[in-house]
This record gives C-alpha cells, sequence and structure tokens, in this order.
C-alpha cells in the first residue's frame, strides 16, 4: 500500500477521477465529500497529503485549512489545494490560508501527480 | 512761438486721435475685419512699452550723467529677443495653452493654482510698478513745465500737480474705456495694443527727427559731430565691468518679468509666428531709439547753459534753438512714452489685483457661488475698472508724496530689481517640473526682503525711511547685516551688491525649498503641462467640427449666455458665414469664437470642455477633465466655505451616496456572478479533461471502465450546454427581450406534457406523482411553453432533491380570482428556513450536491412568471419542499 492521500471534495466525477489517477500511481487514497466535519476527519487521520477543494458544502476550503494550519498535528502538513474559481484573489487568498500548492480546475493529471510526487517528497 | 495753449491744443487733438484709432480697432476686431490689427509688426510695435519716457528723456540724461552705460538698457532686451527667444516662445505658448491673464496668474497657476502666490505676485508687482507711473507722471509734468518756462511772459504758470492729476485721470478714463470694454478671459485688447502701436511711432519718430535736427541743423553733419563726441567727456567715461554686467542682466530679467511687458508680450500674442518677425524687428527698433543719443547728449552739455537738465535735452534743444514745431513733436514723443506705459501697466496690473484680490475677497463677502454669471461678469468689471482707478492713483500718490525728487530718476532701476525677483520662480516654472510653490514662495519672500532691504528703502534716502544707524551699523547692531555691505563685503556699486545677493539668495533658497519639499498633485499635473508645454498642446483651441449639431451649442450657449446674447451671437456669426437662417455652420472658426464667450462666463478649461463633449468626445482629454475637475474643486471650496449647508446639498450628496452604494453592490454582485458561472464551467470541464486524458493515457482500462468513463464525460458535456442553455435564457429574460409566444390551452393537459417530458430520459430514482385531475380544468391564454417549463423544473427538482425513502410529489390546482395556484408538494425533508430565503437567487444550490444543476432553474422560473404576470414562492410548513405558481388565467395586456 502507498503512502496515504486524502481528498477533500464534493464533485463526485471529480473524486473519482482523482481516486483513479492517484491509485494507479500507487498511492492510497482516502475521500471526504462536505466541510462541515472535514476538519475532524483530517485531525483524526492525518494523510501524507492533503488535496482540498475550495467551494465545499458547509465550510469552504479556505477556513478549513486555516483551522488545520492552526492545529499542532497539521501544522507542516502538505495541503494541495484546488479551485474551479480561477481568479488571483483565489490564489492569494489560498496562500493567505496556508496552502503548499494551489491549482486551478480544470487541470492535467500529470501535472496532479508531479506536484503530489514533489511534495509529499519533500 | 508755441503757447501752452496751442500745446494742450495739440495734447488733446492728439488724444482724441488716439481714442478714435482705438475705437476703430476695437470695431474693425468685433467685425472680424481685424486681420491687420494682428500683424507681427503691431505686435513688435506694442512691445516699445519698454521705451518709457524714462528712456525717451532719460537717456539722453543717463548719457549726459554716465556716459555709455544708457546701452545697456537696451542690450538686455536685445539679448533676450535675440538669444533668448525660445523662453519666450515657451511662455507664450504656456500662456495660450493655459489661457495665462498675467504673470502673477501665470506663476500662481503653474505652482498648484495657488492663490497666495498670486496675491503675493500681484502685491509685488504694484510695490514695483507705482514709481515708475509716479516717473511718467513726472515727466509729462517736466516737459509741460519746460514750455511753460520757455514763454515769454509767462502768465499761467503751470500748475505741477494739477497737471499730473489731469493726466492720470485721462489715462484711467482711456485704460477702463478700452480696457474694460468687454470681459474675455483671453484678455486681448485690439483697441489698446494699436493705440500703442501708434504711440511707438510717434516716439520713435520724434526722437528720429531730434536726433537728425541736432546732428545736421546744430551740430553741422556727421563728421563735425563725432567731432565734438571724441572731445566731450563723455568718450571718457570708463566702462564699469560688474555694473554693466548687472544692469545687462537686469533689463533682460526686467524684459521678461515687467507686469506690462508680459501683458503685450504674452496675454495679447495672437500669434507665436510674431516673435520670429519681433526677435529681428524690436532690438532694431532699440537701435534706432539709442541711435541719436549720445549726439543729443554732447550738443545739449556744449550749447545750453550750465546746469541745464540733461533729462529735458531732448525737449530744450529744440526750443532753444526756436524750433517749436519739433520741440512740439518732441513732447508728443515724450507724451506718448509715458501715455502707453501708464496705460498698459494699469491693465496689466488691474488684471492681477481684480483677479486675485478683489474678486476672491467679492467672493467670500457675499456668497458668490450661487450667483448667475450676468451679475459676476458686472462685478468682475467694475473690479478691473475700480482696480485701474485704483492702480494710476498709487502712482499719483506716489508723485505726490515724493515731491518728484531726484531719487525719482534713479527708481527705474530699483523697480527693475524688483520684478527681477519673479525671474527664478518664472524660469524654474516653465524648465523644472521639481520646482514647487513653497520653494516659489520661499524664494520670492528671500529675494523681495534682500531687495527692499539693501534697495529699496535706502532709495528714497538714508533717514528717510530705514536710519543712519543701520545703513552703517546693520540691522540690530549685526555688521555683516549692513544693507550696502552684506557678509562685510564693502566697496560693492550698491546696486550690484543688491542685485547679486537677492537674486543669488533667491535662486538658492527656491531651489533648496523646492527639493526638500513634495509637490502637491495639482502642482505635479501643472508643473508637467507647463515644462512640457510643447508635447501637451500642438494646437490647444483647434476644433475639428464636423459632428457638432448647431442646435445643441444653440442650447448650451442659451444656458450660459442668456436666451437673447446667444442667439445675437448666433446670428452675426452665422451672416459672416453667409448662411441664411441663425445658426452657423460648426466650423472649427465659429467653435473657436464660442468657446471664447463662454470661457468669459464659466472658465476656460469649462467652456472648453463643454464644447468638446458636444463636438465628440475625443475633443476631451483627460487633461480638460482635470481642469474641469480643478475648476469644479475650487468652486467647491468656496461654496463650503462660504454657504451653509444647504438641503439641496445634502439631498444631491445623499443621492450621491446612495447611487454610489447601488453601483458598489452591483459590481460586486456582477464579481460574484462571474466567479460563480467560472465555477459551473470549470467543474465539468475538470472531469472531462480528466477522464479523456485518462482514456488517452491508460491502455488497461477495462471495456466496463471505458464505457462508464465515456459516460461521464458524456453528462459532463450535457451539463455543461445545459448551463450554457440555462445562462443565455436568464439572461433574455433578465433583460426582457423574450418574445412571449401567447396560446390557449388546457392546465390538464399542459400539466400531464410537463410530467411526462420531466420523468422521461431521466435515470433518477422514480417518484410518484399525485395529481387530482378533477380540478386541473382550466382555460389559460398565457405562454404554454414557457409555463412548462416552470413546471418540468419544478418536477425535475422534486425528483432530484426528495430524500424520501419512497418519493411522492404531489401536484395541486386551486382557481380563484381569474388566477390559477399551482402547488408542487413532496415527501422529503424540504429546504430549511435559512435556504429558503436564497433558493430563487442564481446559483443558490441547497442541500447535498448532485450532478446536473447548475442553480438556475428557480432563478429561471421566477424570472418567467415575472414575465406572465404571476409569481413562484416556497411555502413553508407542507412537510416536504412545496412550491406555489401563480399564474394568471388570461396574461395581462402590458405584459405582451
Amino acid at each position: 500500500m502507498g503512502k496515504r492521500v486524502l481528498l477533500i471534495e464534493d464533485e463526485p466525477n471529480i473524486i473519482e477521477a482523482i481516486s483513479f489517477i492517484l491509485s494507479r500511481d500507487g498511492w492510497s487514497v482516502a475521500t471526504h465529500s462536505n466541510g462541515h466535519d472535514a476538519v475532524g476527519v483530517v485531525l483524526a487521520n492525518p494523510p501524507e497529503l492533503l488535496i482540498l477543494d475550495v467551494m465545499l458544502p458547509g465550510k469552504s476550503g479556505f477556513e478549513i485549512l486555516r483551522e488545520l494550519r492552526d492545529a499542532e498535528a497539521t501544522r507542516d502538513m502538505p495541503v494541495l489545494m484546488l479551485t474551479a474559481r480561477g481568479q488571483t484573489k483565489d490564489r492569494e487568498m489560498a496562500e493567505r490560508a496556508g496552502a503548499s500548492r494551489f491549482m486551478t480546475k480544470p487541470f492535467s493529471n500529470a501535472d496532479v501527480i508531479d506536484v503530489v510526487r514533489e511534495l509529499v517528497a519533500t | 512761438m508755441a503757447t501752452l495753449n496751442v500745446l494742450v491744443a495739440v495734447c488733446l487733438i492728439y488724444v482724441t486721435f488716439l481714442f478714435v484709432v482705438a475705437f476703430a480697432a476695437e470695431r474693425a476686431a468685433m467685425q472680424g475685419k481685424g486681420g491687420w490689427l494682428r500683424s507681427p509688426m503691431v505686435y513688435t510695435l506694442s512691445l516699445s512699452i519698454y521705451c518709457t519716457a524714462w528712456t525717451f528723456y532719460g537717456a539722453v540724461g543717463y548719457a549726459a550723467r554716465s556716459g555709455l552705460e544708457y546701452v545697456t538698457i537696451y542690450i538686455g532686451p536685445t539679448l533676450v529677443m535675440v538669444g533668448w527667444w525660445w523662453i519666450l516662445r515657451k511662455l507664450v505658448r504656456i500662456g495660450r495653452a493655459q489661457r495665462v491673464t498675467s504673470i502673477a496668474d501665470l506663476i500662481s497657476s503653474r505652482y498648484g493654482k495657488s492663490n497666495m502666490l498670486a496675491v503675493g505676485v500681484t502685491i509685488l508687482a504694484v510695490i514695483g510698478t507705482t514709481p515708475y507711473i509716479a516717473l511718467q507722471l513726472q515727466s509729462v509734468t517736466l516737459s509741460f513745465t519746460v514750455f511753460s518756462g520757455a514763454q515769454p511772459g509767462g502768465s499761467s504758470p503751470v500748475d505741477r500737480d494739477s497737471t499730473a492729476l489731469l493726466v492720470a485721470m485721462g489715462l484711467t478714463l482711456f485704460t477702463i474705456v478700452f480696457g474694460t470694454r468687454n470681459l474675455d478671459v483671453n484678455e486681448r485688447h485690439h483697441g489698446v495694443v494699436i493705440a500703442i502701436a501708434v504711440e511707438a511711432i510717434v516716439k520713435l519718430f520724434a526722437l528720429l527727427a531730434v536726433g537728425v535736427f541736432v546732428v545736421w541743423g546744430v551740430g553741422g553733419g556727421i563728421a563735425a559731430t563725432l567731432e565734438r563726441i571724441d572731445t566731450s567727456e563723455i568718450g571718457m567715461w570708463h566702462v564699469q565691468g560688474d555694473r554693466w554686467a548687472t544692469l545687462i542682466f537686469l533689463s533682460a530679467a526686467a524684459f521678461l518679468c515687467l507686469p506690462r511687458m508680459f501683458q503685450v508680450m504674452v496675454v495679447e500674442n495672437d500669434d507665436e509666428g510674431h516673435l520670429r518677425t519681433a526677435s529681428w524687428a524690436f532690438p532694431a527698433y532699440l537701435m534706432l531709439m539709442s541711435l541719436f543719443v549720445v549726439p543729443i547728449a554732447v550738443l545739449g552739455l556744449d550749447l545750453l547753459p550750465a546746469g541745464s537738465n540733461p533729462d529735458l535735452f531732448v525737449l530744450t534743444l529744440p526750443l532753444a534753438t526756436g524750433n517749436d514745431g519739433l520741440a512740439m513733436l518732441s513732447f508728443l514723443g515724450g507724451f506718448s512714452s509715458a501715455t502707453s506705459m501708464v496705460i498698459v501697466a494699469a491693465l496689466a496690473l488691474s488684471t492681477m489685483v481684480s483677479n486675485h484680490i478683489v474678486m476672491p475677497i467679492w467672493l467670500s463677502l457675499t456668497g458668490g457661488g450661487a450667483n448667475i454669471s450676468g451679475d459676476v461678469r458686472n462685478v468682475v468689471i467694475l473690479a478691473r475698472r475700480v482696480s485701474i482707478g485704483g492702480v494710476v492713483l498709487l502712482g499719483y500718490l506716489y508723485f505726490r508724496l515724493s515731491g518728484g525728487g531726484a531719487a525719482l530718476a534713479a527708481i527705474g532701476l530699483v523697480s527693475f530689481a524688483g520684478v527681477a525677483q519673479f525671474l527664478p520662480v518664472l524660469l524654474g516654472g516653465i524648465f523644472w517640473r521639481g520646482a514647487t510653490r513653497m520653494g516659489a514662495f520661499a524664494g520670492l519672500t528671500v529675494g523681495f526682503m534682500v531687495w527692499a532691504y539693501s534697495l529699496l528703502l535706502p532709495s528714497f534716502g538714508t533717514g528717510a525711511l530705514i536710519s543712519q544707524s543701520i545703513m552703517e551699523n546693520g540691522i540690530f547692531h549685526i555688521g555683516w547685516l549692513r544693507p550696502q555691505a552684506f557678509f562685510g563685503i564693502e566697496g560693492m556699486d550698491p546696486l550690484v551688491h543688491a542685485v547679486l545677493w537677492s537674486m543669488s539668495l533667491n535662486s538658492l533658497v527656491f531651489f533648496v525649498v523646492s527639493l526638500i519639499g513634495f509637490p502637491s498633485p495639482l502642482e505635479r499635473l501643472q508643473g508637467a503641462q507647463f515644462v512640457n508645454v510643447y508635447e501637451h498642446s500642438s494646437n490647444p483651441q483647434s476644433w475639428s467640427g464636423g459632428a457638432a449639431q448647431s442646435e445643441d451649442l444653440m442650447i448650451m450657449a442659451q444656458r450660459i449666455l442668456g436666451a437673447r446674447e446667444a442667439q445675437k451671437l448666433f446670428e452675426r456669426e452665422a451672416q459672416r458665414q453667409g448662411v441664411t437662417g441663425y445658426l452657423p455652420e460648426p466650423s472649427p472658426d465659429f467653435l473657436q469664437v464660442l468657446e471664447r464667450e463662454l470661457s468669459g462666463s464659466v472658465g476656460a478649461a469649462t467652456a472648453h470642455a463643454m464644447i468638446g463633449q458636444i463636438v465628440g468626445g475625443a475633443s476631451v482629454s483627460v487633461r480638460d477633465l482635470m481642469a474641469v475637475a480643478d475648476e469644479t474643486a475650487q468652486m467647491m471650496e468656496y461654496s463650503s466655505k462660504l454657504e451653509a449647508k444647504s438641503d439641496e446639498q445634502a439631498r444631491t450628496a445623499r443621492q450621491l451616496r446612495q447611487a454610489n452604494e447601488k453601483l458598489t453592490q452591483i459590481s460586486v454582485q456582477k464579481d460574484a456572478f462571474l466567479s460563480q458561472v467560472s465555477h459551473e464551467l470549470r467543474t465539468p470541464m475538470t472531469s472531462i479533461r480528466a477522464f479523456s486524458e485518462i482514456l488517452r493515457d491508460s491502455d488497461r482500462l477495462s471495456a466496463e471502465e471505458k464505457v462508464k468513463y465515456s459516460s461521464i464525460i458524456h453528462g459532463e458535456a450535457i451539463r455543461l450546454t445545459r448551463l450554457l442553455d440555462d445562462l443565455l435564457d436568464l439572461s433574455v429574460l433578465e433583460n426582457g427581450q423574450v418574445n412571449l409566444n401567447i396560446q390557449t390551452g388546457n392546465l390538464e393537459d399542459l400539466l400531464e406534457h410537463s410530467v411526462v417530458t420531466a420523468l422521461t430520459g431521466s435515470d433518477e430514482t422514480a417518484i410518484t406523482i399525485r395529481r387530482n385531475r378533477a380540478l386541473e380544468s382550466a382555460w389559460l391564454t398565457t405562454d404554454l411553453d414557457r409555463l412548462s417549463q416552470v413546471f418540468i423544473n419544478l418536477i425535475s427538482n422534486a425528483q432530484k432533491y426528495c430524500d424520501a425513502e419512497t418519493p411522492v410529489l404531489s401536484i395541486q390546482v386551486n382557481q380563484a380570482d381569474g388566477v390559477v395556484m399551482v402547488d408542487f408538494v413532496d415527501n422529503g425533508t424540504g429546504i430549511s428556513k435559512d435556504e429558503q430565503a436564497i433558493i430563487f437567487e442564481k446559483f443558490a444550490r441547497v442541500g447535498v450536491q448532485k450532478a446536473g444543476g447548475a442553480g438556475l432553474g428557480l432563478a429561471i422560473c421566477r424570472e418567467i412568471l415575472a414575465r406572465l404576470g404571476g409569481s413562484v414562492s416556497y411555502l413553508p410548513g407542507q412537510g416536504g419542499a412545496a412550491f406555489r405558481v401563480i399564474v394568471p388565467v388570461r396574461i395581462p395586456q402590458d405584459e405582451v
């Protein structure tokens, strides 16, 4: 079993796509699809890498990330943020919230793999 | 034999002649026939007001006392004209581009339109010019006295003071008549200029005539005269290098800075090209003026009794030899020199005094912001007239008080040194963008203080205004502050000393304070426009015309000038163009005329922008808008200072604030909407891209997986299309551009069709539909397709979002008062109270996310029903999610 990646995303097809490409690359993928209890889920079992959507039902990705950065266990956890709102201000907000990397949807599968490998290696 | 009466008669005739010339010129200009008035030669001749009575009479006196030094007074302007014409050209260009009315206006305008600076410059200009006006009055009185003295049996001794008073009053009258006939921000006075040009010819002709008479009539030809000069003392005066350099510098500086020179050179200038002619013609004029100075001085010293006043040789030489006619001509020459100087100086100073001192005070006293323009025009003209009278009166008082003493003769140079203080600020302003208002103010203040202390006060004579002890020991007994020996440097010529220190301290302070300080945005803007005037305004007043509608121009002109004035102007222009009717063609010429006319009332920048708006947007530059904004800002400043806050203002402010809030809100909504659309488009595209890459890159996919992933791509593509359809549909509905297709049909059939359409082709879980068909028989005349679209949407929503184990949707119809109510109630958990408030907003998806919904459906439903004259709303408290559609049986007429 490969290293564990947690994907928090609410769009079923995108969950399916990312799960597929990461599994194929040898990662173990866990998923979660809403914002309400996302922080609890992450803290209960911190993954090697978190992939976090911005627009989630219940709580936004930015908020979730801020809370995670405040917690001891996840302060330095690599986090890749995904958003479908391709504005510069979203990128800035992501950086301020503490994202390690930021990608705009749609993305190329190869890029996702590259970034995930890079973030876990460092 | 010339009697005094003849002299007075000649004077009156001459003055009447000047009035006639000036009237004719004004009239020709009014009728648009004044082209010849604006020839380069007239411009050159008008510059000759540089040669006042001080030069006409005084040059000979100067030569008799100090030899060739008098030449320096002519060399300075010659050097400026020949070598520094580019400075003049820049001044003239700026003057025209910025519609400058005086040197005070130029300096204040350059340094951020500071009125404080304008007031300072105005006061200093008045201080510097008053003695000079007194000098002119003195020369006229003196020449009268000479004539009365020469009269045998002198029955009526001339009363010096009353002569001066009469002359002063006459000059005031002339200046008022031709200087304030019409109010026009361009401040051009054709009558005055042409009168000055005539006087320039008279004084040159008079001096040349006296010279020719002296050389050939008295001196016995050129050779004999040269011989006399060689043997006279004049030839032996040695040249004092520092004094010469100072005098040349002073006269050059004064040529640029004297308010009256600025008036004729910049303000009255009509065409930059005239400077080309003036650059050689004016030095030639000066050369001719100075040609016979030395012969007249030498022969005067030789022939006239010792102790004769050399300042009056020009007059006394012809008189002594019995040539009364020539003496009369010479008198007219001196009279011309004196009068032209006083007229232009009074004109220039009165513009400054009324614009920068009287008007601001008047405005602050009356709270004039709200007055209509007609009133203001009268007040401005009155202020001009009073100022002219005031300036000439000051000169007269100075003449009376100083008693026409010897100190008056030296005052010419003192005055030059005073106005020369403007030079650093002026040149810095047009060549150095870093120059600041504080720098200008500090430099001017220091320069003038040093000038007053070291030159002006001592010029009244030791003990008069400055005590002996200060002169010898310095102020407060500080030795290095002695007025004529700063820092203990003694033995310098007082004039050289004063000019050196005042100019260098002035420049230094101006430079250093400018470097330290920080210019305001307006200063920076103005600075850029002055320094880079050639880039900004190749031809600032030209309009391309064409697009302008004469009617629009007429309406605007009426609003500003008043109906009658505007009509008169338009008719006159139409006639000039040869057009029948009262509307002239909007030619560039006409637009310029109109702009000038308007600017007299509303200010130059505003007039320019107003015409620009009508002629076509492209003509109004950011620069113009800034100028308008600035004018407006100044008006606002006035009105806020002077007027109590009126209801009107408060209401306007409130409306502006509301409009602003609304705009901000709309802007925020627009951003949010775009961001939403981006999200909604990118989400399906993400799946499509990811799965198509998977299909492309993986060759080990099972057939099952391939089908599954292709289906996802297919589904997402459909979702994208539907989203775009919805967006377009919504946009059409919101803009009210939708065309309704009104038909009559049965509600039961319509519901049947909607249910079938909603449920077919859907892979959602089956939902049971409950209806009571008995209640559904109603005939509707409306857009049936659109209504069906609403029903389908509501049924599909129930099917998608109803979370009951066995979903059931009941559709109930009620009829009342010409409307039908259709309720759609399902048996799920419904929609929470918070979410009920937003479900009809765009992209307001609530609850569990399900693929396929773009979040626009209910917004579309709401828009459709608004078009059909009905409504859709959420019905709380029905158990599950419940929507009520209300639609009129017959669509209201105004919706069609």
